[in-house]
């Protein structure tokens, strides 16, 4: 059955909220699952990995921590770069600081660290609104990133000024440092973004998501209907800060493994994360993880078109990959605001009624 | 159908002509001020709202109206005067606090969270009754599944009540003016609210909208007891629906009593009756 | 008078400088908003285009020379002629009144009565585009642009001030160009003044940005006046281009130092160009100021990259209005 249902045959309210309240959807889910579990690990390379695999699935944690505070919340912060900062130097402290702990909790404590900042920084949201509150974030991306460049104590005082990851092993294993494999890397990343999605569609499905929507789509209403706009729009910073400095520290840890802030925690990291979203769909989770894919393939494909095939050099293929992504921001603001999920979603409703459309 | 048996001058419940009970005082506005600035929106006004009663507050335009709804659902604080809720001096609180109180609203110019669907938006007057935490939710075990699908059984009922099942999943922003209004009526019932206001619920609606919208009103008033107040430019549709009416006038109280009394009110009459002809 | 104290008057002369540079960028995005509600982040980038452009004429520069290059394996880069100054700023001018036109026909037609935030996101994507096609057209290599405004410290206040201080204070040292650049923004705001006071499409302007309903309803062409404001805002940019480009060079960093022009509109409000000015100049002294006093002593330097973000977001959080707006009274 490739696809089924052609009226509502839902007999109670659990079914109706369900994820994935087609089979032929569930099953299709578990499968991809079950293949990006037990099948990549075994057919993935170092390029694949490092270019492709591991960039998209980190991306996509922070894509949706930034999608559950702009999509969702409707706060637009231009401060994800700066947000990711904060995780992964919470995440070098901590490994730093205390040897023995387990890198999997160490990158969770950097989300709550990073949640902590992102709540401290939200708090001017309830005065500042729009692309004032847009440009106040900046105020955020880039006294984090001066902060973390210029106090000694954030990089152990290292001569370079970087922060460079120590080797930690999970159950016999390498997943940090110079000597972690691929696949084990891939599969701690692809657990963190099977969790977090799942936990984001949770509370973007509950009371939790409906606060956020209503100070979204009108706060005076929300206010007035019972919904206490500074703690909606509060645990809104603090959930996604959470998100994108667990991405940060992943970026870090077990990714990258060295890192130099204003280089990987720039303003463009920002306005990279932001794409996403916006291209992928806001108030999504889906489209957050369709926008970070895309957005991660598409360089990498540029330049095995342009410079691999076509022989032109790397600068140009670069100019065009901005000349692509700007076009794209304008095409899809245009034409479809809620980006490729919502036309995904069109062709699951058409495929939903088929055969019998009317 | 007027509801004549109203009573102004008793303290202690009565049972009205159709069978209604009406308690005693819900709310009390006491002498309340309003000003912005040197404007003066509300001048020392008084009046009550009874339980189980549908109370109106009529008066042209720009009498201060819907700065009384606003003060009494706390979006405005007045200068002066104090408001008693269920008997006792309420304090100057937030909106969303009075929400928690169990006052519940809708707008003049509709203001429905338009990038949500039908059920969603009801839903969203039930948060004030959604009590568990963030990390329940997260997980969507035990409490926090129960609750969202209880919730949502009392939910269908209202849109069972409203007559909107088809539109349940429908983006508000979609909808025909006349069904964003009910849809906006269902968010307020939702909340299950011990005084609902509404702010102009028939204004821009055709005849037949506005006798379905009537037939509402007067529904959720006697089946469920909610105690209503109402503002409403159309005298007629106000006559009909109300207990009792308090008519303003540049931010005054010109009258106040049920809709025969005020009729008779030659302050009334000059203010607005006399100018308009519905 | 201690000689610290003079160059402290020196920093805040310099901050001065600097701050009609960020009102130079901000009165661009004052103009666009005002016209039409919309944030035009791609104001800095416009700048920078509009500098890469004079400077492509200037020098007779093939444009898209790279790309012509990659595709037919051919190497050309120059016509060889070189252009005067001033025949390449009309032309450049042509080429942001051509994309001003561009931008109307393309983007903004089709966002007519999006929420404004929708508007920021897209002139976001509008900039990243720009940067691309600039940079694909002119070439991304760091350029130097010259159009004969003198630069340097200018020796005549240096001699003529020395004798306030002690032996081992030399005179204020300005640039120049800075001068310049202050003479020419005078001018240039007294004459954006003067054209939507005394002119009819002035007045229009004006219409259309107290009320689009109202102003469309007499009769106004909200599009054609949208052209105009674009136009008017790219012909800002060159000019702002040219300052900076002249200071600092044609480069990247030139549009993130037009970033800097957000928090000035946040502390000047996005519909004044008095406030654009005021806005400037306070965020020019206060990030030198900042950083003569507390900043390099007392933080290890650099606080310029975060001061003005910062000062604009405490502001905002006491004063959400800016300094010229009005109260706002929330409605319902």
């Amino acid at each position: 059955m490739l696809y089924r249902e052609v009226g509502e045959f839902k007999t109670s309210y659990a079914a109706d909220q369900q994820t994935f309240p087609i089979r032929f959807d569930k099953l299709a889910y578990f499968i991809i699952l079950a293949f990006a579990f037990l099948v990549v690990p075994f057919l993935i390379n170092d390029y694949w990995a490092n270019a492709v695999l591991l960039p998209f699935l980190i991306f996509g944690i922070a894509a949706i921590g930034l999608n559950i505070l702009t999509g969702y919340c409707g706060q637009v912060s231009l401060g994800s770069g700066g947000f990711m900062a904060v995780g992964a130097y919470a995440c070098y402290k901590l490994m730093t600081g205390f040897p023995d702990m387990n890198l999997i909790i160490c990158i969770i404590l950097s989300g709550g660290v990073t949640a902590l900042v992102g709540i401290l920084f939200g708090l001017p949201s309830l005065r500042i609104k729009g692309f004032y509150l847009a440009v106040a974030t900046l105020a955020a991306q880039f006294f984090l990133v001066w902060l973390f460049n210029k106090v000694g104590w954030f990089y152990n005082y290292s001569a370079s000024g970087q922060i460079n990851a120590p080797e930690r092993e999970m159950l016999g294993i390498v997943i940090s440092g110079p000597n972690s494999s691929p696949q084990a890397v891939y599969l701690v990343c692809l657990s963190f973004l099977t969790v977090l999605a799942l936990i984001a569609r949770n509370l973007t499905r509950g009371a939790f998501g409906r606060k956020w929507m209503a100070i979204r789509d009108m706060d005076i209403a929300a206010e007035i209907i019972g919904v206490n706009p500074l703690m909606a729009k509060l645990t809104a910073f603090g959930v996604s800060s959470f998100y994108v400095g667990i991405a940060g520290a992943l970026l870090f840890s077990v990714y990258l493994g060295a890192v130099e802030v204003g280089e990987v925690f720039g303003i463009q990291k920002s306005f990279l994360v932001l794409f996403m979203i916006i291209i992928g769909g806001l108030g999504s989770i889906f489209g957050s993880l369709a926008g970070a894919a895309f957005l991660v393939l598409m360089p990498v494909v540029l330049k095995n078109v342009m410079v691999g095939s076509l022989g032109w050099p790397v600068d140009i293929a670069a100019h065009f990959e901005f000349l692509i992504v700007g076009s794209l921001i304008v095409f899809f603001l245009i034409v479809e605001p809620h980006g490729f999920a919502m036309l995904w979603r069109i062709i699951k409703e058409k495929l939903r009624l088929w055969p019998f459309p009317h | 159908m007027s509801r004549k048996t109203a009573k102004t001058d008793t303290k202690d419940s009565y049972v009205t002509a159709d069978g209604r009970t009406i308690g005693p005082a819900v709310m009390e506005m006491q002498n309340i001020t309003l000003r912005f600035g040197g404007v003066i929106a509300i001048q020392d006004i008084s009046f009550d709202i009874r339980e189980g009663e549908v109370r109106a507050i009529i008066g042209p335009n720009g009498a201060g109206k819907s700065s009384m709804l606003n003060v009494i659902n706390g979006f405005y604080h007045p200068q002066e005067g104090q408001i008693l809720y269920k008997g006792e001096v309420r304090k100057p609180l937030k909106p969303y606090e009075i929400a928690h109180q169990g006052i519940a609203r809708t707008f003049q110019n509709i203001a429905l969270f338009k990038g949500m669907s039908t059920l969603d938006n009801i839903m969203t007057g039930r948060l004030t009754h959604m009590k568990t935490g963030m990390l329940s939710q997260a997980l969507w075990w035990g409490r926090a599944q129960k609750e969202e699908v209880e919730n949502r059984a009392f939910v269908e009922r209202i849109i069972d009540f409203l007559e909107i099942q088809s539109i349940r999943k429908v983006p508000v922003g979609r909808l025909p003016y006349g069904l964003q209004k009910r849809v906006e009526l269902g968010r307020a019932l939702a909340a299950e609210p011990s005084l609902l206001l509404l702010d102009e619920p028939m204004a821009g609606m055709n005849v037949e909208e506005k006798e379905d919208m009537s037939r509402f009103i007067l529904d959720v008033n006697e089946e469920f007891g909610t105690t209503i107040a109402l503002i409403e430019h159309d005298m007629s549709v106000v006559m009909d629906l109300a207990d009792r009416v308090v008519v303003m006038d540049y931010g005054k109280k010109i009258g106040d009593g049920t809709p025969d009394e005020v009729r008779s009110n030659q302050a009334v009459i000059d203010a607005y009756l006399g100018v308009s002809h519905d | 008078m201690p000689a610290e104290f003079y160059y402290g008057v020196e920093v805040f002369l310099n901050g001065l400088m600097a701050g009609v540079m960020y009102s130079l960028v901000a009165l661009g995005f004052v103009l666009i908003f005002k016209a039409s509600g919309i944030f035009n982040y791609a104001q800095g980038i416009m700048a920078l285009f509009a500098a890469m452009t004079l400077v492509g004429f200037q020098e007779g520069q093939i444009p898209f020379a790279h790309l012509i290059n990659a595709v037919f394996g051919t190497e050309v880069h120059h016509f060889g002629w070189t252009m005067p100054a001033f025949f390449a700023i009309l032309f450049a001018l042509g080429v942001m009144l051509l994309f001003a036109f561009l931008v109307e026909k393309l983007i903004l037609k089709h966002l007519v009565n999006q929420e404004p935030i929708i508007l920021f996101m897209a002139t976001i994507g509008l900039a990243y585009f720009m940067e691309g096609f600039g940079d694909l057209m002119w070439g991304s290599n760091v350029k130097k642009l010259d159009i004969g405004i003198p630069q340097g410290g200018n020796f005549w206040i240096e001699e003529n001030t020395a004798f306030l201080g002690g032996a081992d204070f030399y005179g204020f040292y300005l640039d120049t160009l800075d001068i310049y650049a202050t003479v020419i923004a005078a001018v240039l705001v007294t004459s954006l003044v003067l054209f939507s006071q005394y002119t009819k499409t002035g007045r229009a302007l004006r219409a259309v940005a107290d009320d689009h309903q109202a102003a469309l309803s007499v009769g106004i062409s909200l599009r054609s006046i949208w052209v105009i404001v674009w136009g008017i805002a790219g012909f800002v940019a060159l000019v702002a281009g040219i300052m900076w480009g002249s200071k600092s060079g044609v480069q990247f960093s030139l549009s993130l130092i037009a970033l800097k022009a957000l928090p000035v509109l946040m502390l000047g409000g996005f519909t004044s160009i008095p406030g654009a000015i005021i806005g400037g100049l306070i965020i020019g002294v206060g990030e030198k100021m900042f950083e003569f006093l507390i900043g390099a002593p007392l933080l290890g330097g650099a606080t310029e990259n975060w001061f003005a973000y910062m000062l604009a977001l405490v502001f905002l959080v006491f004063r959400p209005q800016g300094l010229f707006g009005e109260k706002i009274i929330e409605r319902v």
